[in-house]
């Protein structure tokens, strides 16, 4: 069929301009939905050609808000076209629409039923299509034994295969396993290698998540491949695709066998000759100059090589596999350079092939410098980081600096950070790697981020061999007339710490470096002049002969008066400090920085954060986790081994906010000192007598205890009153009135919910069209995902229906969503919302702490946006019991003797979004005296310490 | 512990065998989308195999038409394109496949794609693919399903299609198709 576009027979759409476009889509709209809106019913042949019509305005490009209604119709059309354009429709435009899911759903079971084949196919794609929640619920149970059932079409089959697949994709809690699994195996063998192949995909996925259970399709998998790479190429009919053997089915298999273990040495070897003769093939001269040919017979050997490196455990075909990407490597085609470096990559994880790999440097450095593509390019970056180790890290860490210098935009930053760790990790001489570092700052001084000259400095100031040099070092690198801000930091820092180690030579003289130094200052950001002015600081105490100099420039009007609070107090007190001090204090509240303790590179860190954790594990320590004495002797650690770990892994990483102050600031020794700190204002907070032991109730007790004592809600339905109830609990009587109840039963993990709402008919008469919907505010629909499933829209008298909401919870919100319901009772129409108590708090993970952690969590979250604070007149008896019982009610763990006064209350938790999780931290501190609480709520963001701190408010 | 969604095309932990889970979406990658659009950047199908709000399919749409479209020739077919690999043919067919998905097979994809069109258009051009969508769509769905293929062979798929076509004519009152453009 073709779809009319044209008026009057002349031009057809397609070229013409924007607005004449739109202007004739206009007005086709109008008339389809005149003729949809006519008095005259239309017969299925226009309005199959009206829903087509509509279909080709919505795929170029224009919204489509009618015309669902007449596609669903066409589903029960016995015309096959009227179907086909009916489901069409339905798989490109269908929204979650609940009203029309279940008529769309009702279409499809009656096709699945039919056992015409051509509409069970059809049936079955609009599911694949859809693939909504709503489906697999409906259909889940069914398409197994469609797959599995005797007398099914092969073609049926493989829809069904692959029509299970995308509903275990999406919802494969709904995907019962169960009988049908061991028969869907033994698809592997059947005679139609369409059903082979689809069955394959729909296999590898299951076996992914439940290996025990398809354990046996190992073997089989391993025969079919068998005789799929040894078959003559015409064996196969129409599965050879350009002269070779079924090639999707080859990859496919090898994916499955990718899912499990080296398989048992008789498997093993059938296994073995498989990927041999692959390799081989590989070495044979083309059966066909096309493309597709060679593609296709490259696809099964990446695939091949894939399984290998997997398996690891062959070192001769690990060789051989390097091997044949070498040759890639060289290769005319692009595509062939791009997947041999990618896949080289993995090899140079493995210890077998490690080696190998590294012989190809010199290629894949020319690949660095004459590739056209980045995209190629880019490959060739990562390589070079897989491949190093210390034998070849000077040569790949100077080609990337010098790539660094032409390199594209978008990867400079991923170069810098790769640079910086080769360079920490491999340094055998630390003069190298501080050069390094420093020829970084000079060619991308933009793209060196903070952490990596954070790092220098920790290296440097925790090997005192290196100090000198980095002095000189750097204090050269300052002389040329621009230099990049992270390069006046470095220099900053370190002079002011270590000038003292090159001041005896006169080119180098205290004078000199800080002059240096300070012609630097005006052009540089607040950070930096602040860092500075801490070096000047440490230079009065290193070379008291230039005190007065500096002293002037702390004294003049542009630093005493600077209009930037910070800088204006660090030049104020580091004045005073230089002039009342002794030079003795001077010295001790100056000291040289203590060795920073060793932990992760912040880099690596960095690093991983950036490309995910999986690509950046270090080879050094699969080596280590593999063969422990591979490397023999241990290696010198960058960083001060006898400076073990601290635990202050969030602590500024440098405390550079502070520099010479750090040494003379008197660390919180006892968490009882901190407190004091901590909580400084405790006007609110007075002691309370702890509650007697014999109140203990169990929370659950408290909670149903609550429920019994609800009144039933007035007609007030979404206000807030009805939400609060549920703040600390998960089930209980959402609403009442004469005719209606609705209660509500929810559970929730994480960022995922369920909540089973009941409604019952109060009355003996029955509900008509009763349709409960549930209704998110645009804002919150971003944030908050629910799936409902329609309810029978009759509901008997006295009888209870029951309706399943399934939520996820994308990112932190306030409002909660409305719940709108709608029915005749005796000829009115009823409508009512009530806000469902769907809360923030709701995905809280409970975590435990020390005080000690809580405590530096809670300093780390002090700034005034983290937190929000709340005092306000108890609502309710001042309980003890029945306040812990809330508080961990509301989700968050309950942290006792963490608090130094036993009347307070402390929380902690997680609260689980897809998208970020948030730390929270609460402290409620009741005054029995005055009936009064005061709740402080820290977290990360301010708006969900506002949000939690409302909800949580209320409750007492 | 979340891992970032799809993974990175460098993968230098081995995949620990014997513990599947550990990774779980690396050996079932998904093809999320198939797009044909012209040199013009209009688009000309579009296969969604994965949930996507229309705001944010129109978004990653034009997003990824402007980045393909500003390829050179000779350029390697593959890219990375946010979490996703993307493997493209001139004449701009597009497919969005995850990481560890096999490139190259994509590519020949796309290729009996193209030839199951040509087979049944003869020689399919632009304007076929616009006047007749929907039979590049059956065609499509015969081929593809939910992202994964469901018949290799040629043959197979256009005896589902030209069944599908006898079917239509027994359906059919027989109009005469320029009638129906108005150009009788």
């Amino acid at each position: 069929m073709v779809v009319g576009f044209v008026v009057g027979g002349t031009e057809p759409l397609i070229g013409k301009s924007k607005e004449a476009e739109i202007k004739r889509i206009n007005k086709e709209l109008a008339n389809i939905r005149s003729k949809f809106k006519g008095d005259k019913a239309l017969d299925g042949y226009s309005k199959k050609k009206y829903v087509c019509k509509l279909l080709f305005i919505f795929l170029l490009g224009h919204d489509i808000d009618f015309g669902h209604m007449e596609a669903v119709n066409l589903l029960s059309s016995n015309r096959y076209t009227e179907k086909q354009i009916g489901y069409l429709f339905i798989s490109v435009l269908v929204n979650s629409n609940s009203e029309l899911i279940r008529l769309i759903n009702n279409a499809i079971k009656n096709d699945l039923a039919s056992r015409n084949p051509t509409f069970m196919g059809l049936a079955l794609h609009c599911i694949a299509n859809v693939g909504s929640r709503e489906m697999a619920e409906a259909f889940a149970g069914e398409i197994p034994k469609i797959l599995v059932a005797g007398d099914t079409m092969d073609s049926v089959k493989q829809s069904a295969a692959l029509c299970l697949l995308r509903l275990y994709r999406t919802s494969p809690d709904l995907v019962p396993m169960g009988d049908w699994t061991s028969r869907v195996v033994h698809l592997l063998n059947d005679q139609h290698l369409g059903v082979v192949t689809a069955a394959t995909s729909l296999i590898t996925t299951l076996a992914q998540k439940n290996p025990e259970e398809f354990k046996t399709s190992v073997s089989l998998a391993v025969s079919r491949l068998s005789r799929i790479v040894t078959s003559a190429s015409t064996d196969l009919q129409d599965y050879t695709y350009y002269f070779v053997p079924a090639p999707w089915l080859s990859v496919k298999l090898l994916r499955l066998l990718q899912c499990y273990p080296p398989p048992d040495p008789a498997v093993r070897g059938r296994l073995t000759e498989c990927l041999e003769t692959i390799l081989n093939k590989a070495q044979e001269p083309p059966k066909s100059k096309k493309v597709q040919h060679s593609n296709a017979k490259n696809a099964v050997l990446f695939e091949a090589i894939s399984l290998i490196i997997h398996h690891d455990s062959e070192p001769n075909l690990l060789v051989r596999a390097c091997n044949q990407l070498g040759q890639f490597l060289q290769h005319r085609e692009t595509n062939l350079r791009y997947l041999a470096l990618e896949s080289m990559c993995t090899l140079a994880s493995s210890e077998f092939s490690h080696e190998a790999v590294k012989t190809h440097i010199e290629t894949v450095i020319n690949a660095l410098k004459t590739e056209r593509d980045v995209s190629v390019r880019q490959r060739a970056v990562d390589l070079l980081y897989a491949m190093c180790d210390r034998s070849n890290a000077q040569q790949i860490v100077a080609e990337m600096l010098n790539y660094l210098e032409t390199a594209d935009y978008s990867i400079r930053e991923e170069i810098v950070l790769k640079v910086a760790i080769l360079a920490e990790k491999y340094a055998v001489d630390y003069t190298w790697y501080v050069d390094t570092i420093l020829n970084l700052i000079r060619i991308a001084g933009d793209y060196v981020s903070e952490e990596v000259w954070y790092r220098v400095i920790q290296i440097v100031i925790n090997r005192d061999d290196v100090q000198g040099y980095a002095a000189k070092t750097v204090f050269e690198a300052l002389q040329a007339p621009a230099c990049h801000e992270n390069l006046v930091k470095v220099g900053g820092y370190i002079l002011g710490e270590f000038g003292n180690l090159i001041a005896g030579d006169p080119r180098s003289s205290p004078l000199i470096q800080f002059n240096l130094l300070h012609s630097k200052f005006h052009l540089c950001s607040v950070p930096t002049r602040a860092l500075l002015l801490s070096t000047y600081i440490k230079f009065v105490n290193l070379f008291p002969e230039i005190k007065t100099t500096i002293q002037d420039v702390l004294r003049s009007d542009s630093q005493l008066k600077n209009a930037d609070v910070e800088l204006q107090q660090r030049a104020v007190e580091y004045l005073r400090l230089s002039t009342i001090a002794s030079t003795d204090i001077l010295a001790t509240v100056l000291e040289e920085m203590p060795p920073f303790p060793e932990r992760e590179s912040s880099i690596l860190a960095k690093l991983k954060k950036k490309k995910g954790p999986s690509t950046v594990t270090d080879l050094e320590e699969i080596k280590k986790e593999r063969s422990s004495d591979m490397n023999g002797s241990a290696e010198p650690t960058p960083v001060n081994a006898s400076n073990v770990s601290t635990p202050s892994p969030s602590a500024d990483l440098l405390g550079l906010g502070a520099v010479p102050l750090t040494n003379s600031a008197p660390a919180p020794s006892s968490s009882g000192s901190l407190l004091v700190d901590v909580f400084s204002d405790s006007s609110v907070a007075v002691p309370l007598a702890p509650g007697s032991e014999d109140n203990f109730a169990s929370s659950s007790d408290l909670a149903s205890s609550e429920v019994v004592s609800e009144e039933p809600a007035d007609a007030v339905h979404d206000a807030d009153e009805l939400i609060h109830k549920f703040i600390c609990k998960n089930n209980g009587v959402l609403f009442e009135n004469q005719l209606l109840q609705i209660g509500l039963k929810s559970e929730f993990r994480q960022n995922l919910g369920r909540m089973f709402i009941f409604y019952g008919n109060k009355t003996s008469t029955q509900f008509l069209n009763f349709t409960p919907t549930v209704i998110c505010s645009d804002e919150l629909q971003s944030s908050l995902n629910l799936q409902t499933k329609p309810v029978d829209p009759i509901v008997d008298g006295g009888a209870q229906v029951q309706q399943v909401v399934n939520i996820e919870c994308i990112s932190d919100f306030m409002d909660a969503p409305i719940l709108n319901i709608q029915f005749r009772y005796g000829g009115t129409l009823q409508n009512l919302s009530v806000k469902l108590p769907i809360t923030l708090n709701k995905f809280f993970q409970p975590t435990e702490m020390s005080s000690q952690d809580f405590f530096q969590r809670w300093k780390q979250l002090s700034s005034s946006k983290q937190e929000v604070q709340n005092i306000f007149k108890a609502k309710h008896p001042m309980d003890t019991e029945i306040t812990k019982a809330k508080i961990i009610g509301f989700g968050s763990a309950l942290l006792e003797e963490v608090d130094p006064n036993p009347a307070n209350f402390v929380g902690a938790g997680i609260i689980h979004t897809k998208t970020i999780q948030i730390g929270c931290l609460l402290r409620l501190e009741p005054n029995l005296q005055a009936q009064m609480y005061r709740l402080t709520l820290r977290t990360s963001k301010e708006a969900v310490s506002r949000r939690l701190c409302e909800l949580l408010s209320e409750q007492f | 512990m979340t891992r970032p969604r799809g993974s990175s095309y460098c993968c230098l932990a081995p995949r620990a065998w014997g513990d599947p889970a550990r990774d779980p979406r690396d050996l079932c990658p998904q093809m999320r989308f198939m797009l044909l659009f012209s040199r013009q950047g209009k688009l000309r199908l579009q296969k969604w195999c994965v949930a996507a709000g229309e705001r944010e399919r129109r978004k990653m749409v034009r997003e990824l038409m402007q980045v393909v479209l500003a390829r050179k020739p000779k350029m390697c077919s593959f890219l990375e394109w946010r979490d996703l690999k993307v493997v493209y043919k001139r004449l701009y067919f597009c497919c969005a496949i995850e990481g560890p998905d096999n490139e190259l097979l994509t590519l020949e994809l796309i290729h009996r794609y193209v030839e199951l069109l040509d087979k049944y258009f003869g020689s399919v051009c632009e304007l076929d693919i616009i006047f007749n969508f929907e039979k590049a769509y059956f065609i499509l769905d015969e081929f593809l399903m939910g992202g994964e293929i469901q018949d290799t062979s040629k043959k197979s798929v256009l005896k589902a299609i030209e069944q599908a076509d006898l079917l239509q004519e027994e359906d059919e009152s027989p109009r005469s198709v320029l009638e129906e453009m108005g150009l009788a």
